[in-house]
Order: C-alpha cells, then structure tokens, then sequence
C-alpha cells in the first residue's frame, strides 16, 4: 500500500494542476487582451470614404462603438461580414472599421459588393495602430466605452451568440441580454 | 551490393543536411542592420525572446509573417529612440500580455510556473536519497554476519 501512496498523491497533483491549466483557458489560443478595462490606444488615421477627414479616437469619445480590425485578405472577415451589418442595422452603436494592412481599391470594391455595416473606415497601412491594439489576427472587435475604455475584446469572426450575449448585455440600457 | 548501399546512404544524409542548412539560411527572414553593433546585438536578443502572436512558437525573428515583421519594426525604432530592453518588452506586454514573453516574468502569477521545477528536483532529490538510504542499510545488515 504505502508503495503507491507517494506515485498515486502525485499524480492527484499533477491531475489537479492540469484541470486548473484547462479551466483557465476558456477558448483555446485565445490570448486575453491586457486592454481590457484601460483606455483604448490614441489613432487618427485617414478615412477610407472621406480623404479631407482622419477617423480619429478623440473625435470617437462620449459614445460607445465597436471597432472593428477588418482586411479583404482575411477570409474570416468575409464569414462574419453578414453579422456586421446585422448588427448595423440593430443601430445599438457605430460601428468603426479598421481596415488593416489592405489596398483602399480592394477595400472600395469590398464594401462596395457586400455592404457597408461602418459608420466609418480608418485606414492602418502601417499595422501600427493594429499593434497599439494588440491586434494578432483579423478579425479582432473591441467594444470601447463612451470614457474611451475598451470593455471586451473578441477574437475571430463576430457571431450572432456573441453579439447577443457579451456585446448588447454589455451596453447601457441593455440590461438584459436580449437585443 | 552492401558497400554500394552504404554509399547511398551516405549521400542522402550528406544531401539531406546539406539541404537543411541551405534552407536554414533562407529561413533567417530578418534583414535588419542597426547602425550600432551593440544594439543590433540587443535588437537580436530580443526578438529572439519575444513571440510572434500569429505562429504562436515562432520568435519575433524566426517568422516570415507580415505581423512579426511589424513588431520586430516596433523593438527597432523604440531601440533607437534609446529604450531599455525592459522598455521594450513592457511596451509589447502592454499591447499584447505576459504571453509575447518566451521567458515569463516572475510574478505571483507566475510564481509556479518558476518555481516548479525547484520544488520537483527537491523531491526527486528527496525520493533518491530516501532509496538510496534503503538500499545502504540492506548492504550494512548483509555484510555484518560475514564481519562478525
């Protein structure tokens, strides 16, 4: 008995240190934004629909919006696109793109075929605005707070289950979770 | 027929590392040249412990990808600006967490993870001396009949 006393507690360990390694990690190589809950990194970036104009984060405050980091070359922008422009037409808040790394024609043709869910397009030719953002793979959606905080961040193609259930709930005056 | 297969074999692992190397070189995808010598040399330490968020066990300076290329831009223009290396990587923790750091730092988040493997070779040292023990005490009480 006492021979496996010594293996058997170690292994119990080893069991319970892995199931706190996997509860948490709620979605597997998501990487959770350091941002959260800190003011949104500062941009002004030229528009893509308006050249006299910069979308910039200070005209941006005093309302919620989502900020949207968007390429054509990113095939999951093209999967969530749909949701955009549900969401758009929920009119909860703007909707702010980010276009990244992108060719403006390409980005023109784009909106131009599938819709416009955007109140307005910044364009990050750079990607340095995409890194104040901890931006690691298009498409990323903030939601930034009427103070400029960002509030929560999701990873990957917008889904109608997260619109519902982390972004309205999230809002003023949606309390209750149902759009 | 052996000794023919013997050379073959030869030649392919000859051509197979040569390969390798050939490729290995092709694969060294940064192109940076910072004027001064001592900070190219902190230029490739640091991209060399900092991740590429998009090939997530990639080094900064082992990836090709656009977004690597991107934040190796940042660590460059923030070590000419004359930023610490502490400064640099506080500034992509910032934007990116503890997880772009392939050396974590210690904090009481990461205490285990440092310490971990310490409190293992404890009790491994702690488990061997203990046979070991064991084992000298069989010999002692082995050995005493034939002394006596």
């Amino acid at each position: 008995m006492n021979r496996f006393a010594v293996p058997m507690a170690v292994f119990a360990a080893l069991v319970v240190v892995l199931a706190i390694g996997i509860r948490h990690s709620p979605q597997k190589g998501i990487i959770i934004s350091p941002l959260i809950g800190k003011p949104a990194p500062l941009f002004s970036l030229p528009s893509l629909n308006d050249p006299a104009h910069a979308v910039a984060s200070g005209d941006l405050k005093g309302r919620w919006y989502l900020l949207n980091v968007w390429g054509t070359w990113c095939v999951g922008c093209r999967a969530e696109h749909q949701m955009l422009l549900e969401a758009r037409d929920a009119h909860a808040l703007p909707l702010i793109g980010l276009d990244w790394k992108d060719d403006d024609a390409r980005a023109r043709q784009w909106l131009a075929q599938f819709g416009n869910p955007y109140e307005a397009i910044a364009l990050d030719h750079s990607g340095r605005t995409a890194v104040d953002f901890g931006v690691y793979g298009a498409p990323e959606t903030f939601l930034i707070n009427a103070q400029g905080i960002v509030v929560y961040k999701y990873v990957g193609p917008l889904t109608r289950d997260v619109w519902t259930q982390e972004i309205l709930p999230r809002l003023p005056g949606h309390a209750g979770g149902s759009s | 027929m052996r000794s023919r297969g013997t050379i073959l074999r030869a030649l392919v692992v000859v051509t197979t590392i040569t390969i390798m190397l050939l490729t290995a070189r092709a694969w060294a995808v940064d192109p940076t040249e910072l004027p001064d010598p001592r900070l190219q040399a902190r230029y490739l330490a640091l991209t060399h412990e900092l991740r590429c968020m998009q090939c997530q066990n990639e080094t900064l300076a082992d990836s090709p990808v656009d977004l690597a290329a991107d934040l190796r831009r940042e660590v460059r223009d923030l070590l000419l600006q004359g930023k610490s290396d502490d400064q640099v990587r506080a500034w992509m923790v910032a934007r990116y967490g503890d997880f772009i750091l392939f050396r974590p730092r210690f904090s009481p988040r990461t205490a285990w993870l440092w310490l971990a493997p310490g409190v293992a070779l404890l009790l491994g040292a702690g488990v061997c001396w203990r046979i070991v023990r064991g084992r000298s005490a069989l010999v002692d009480a082995d050995s005493e009949p034939v002394d006596g």
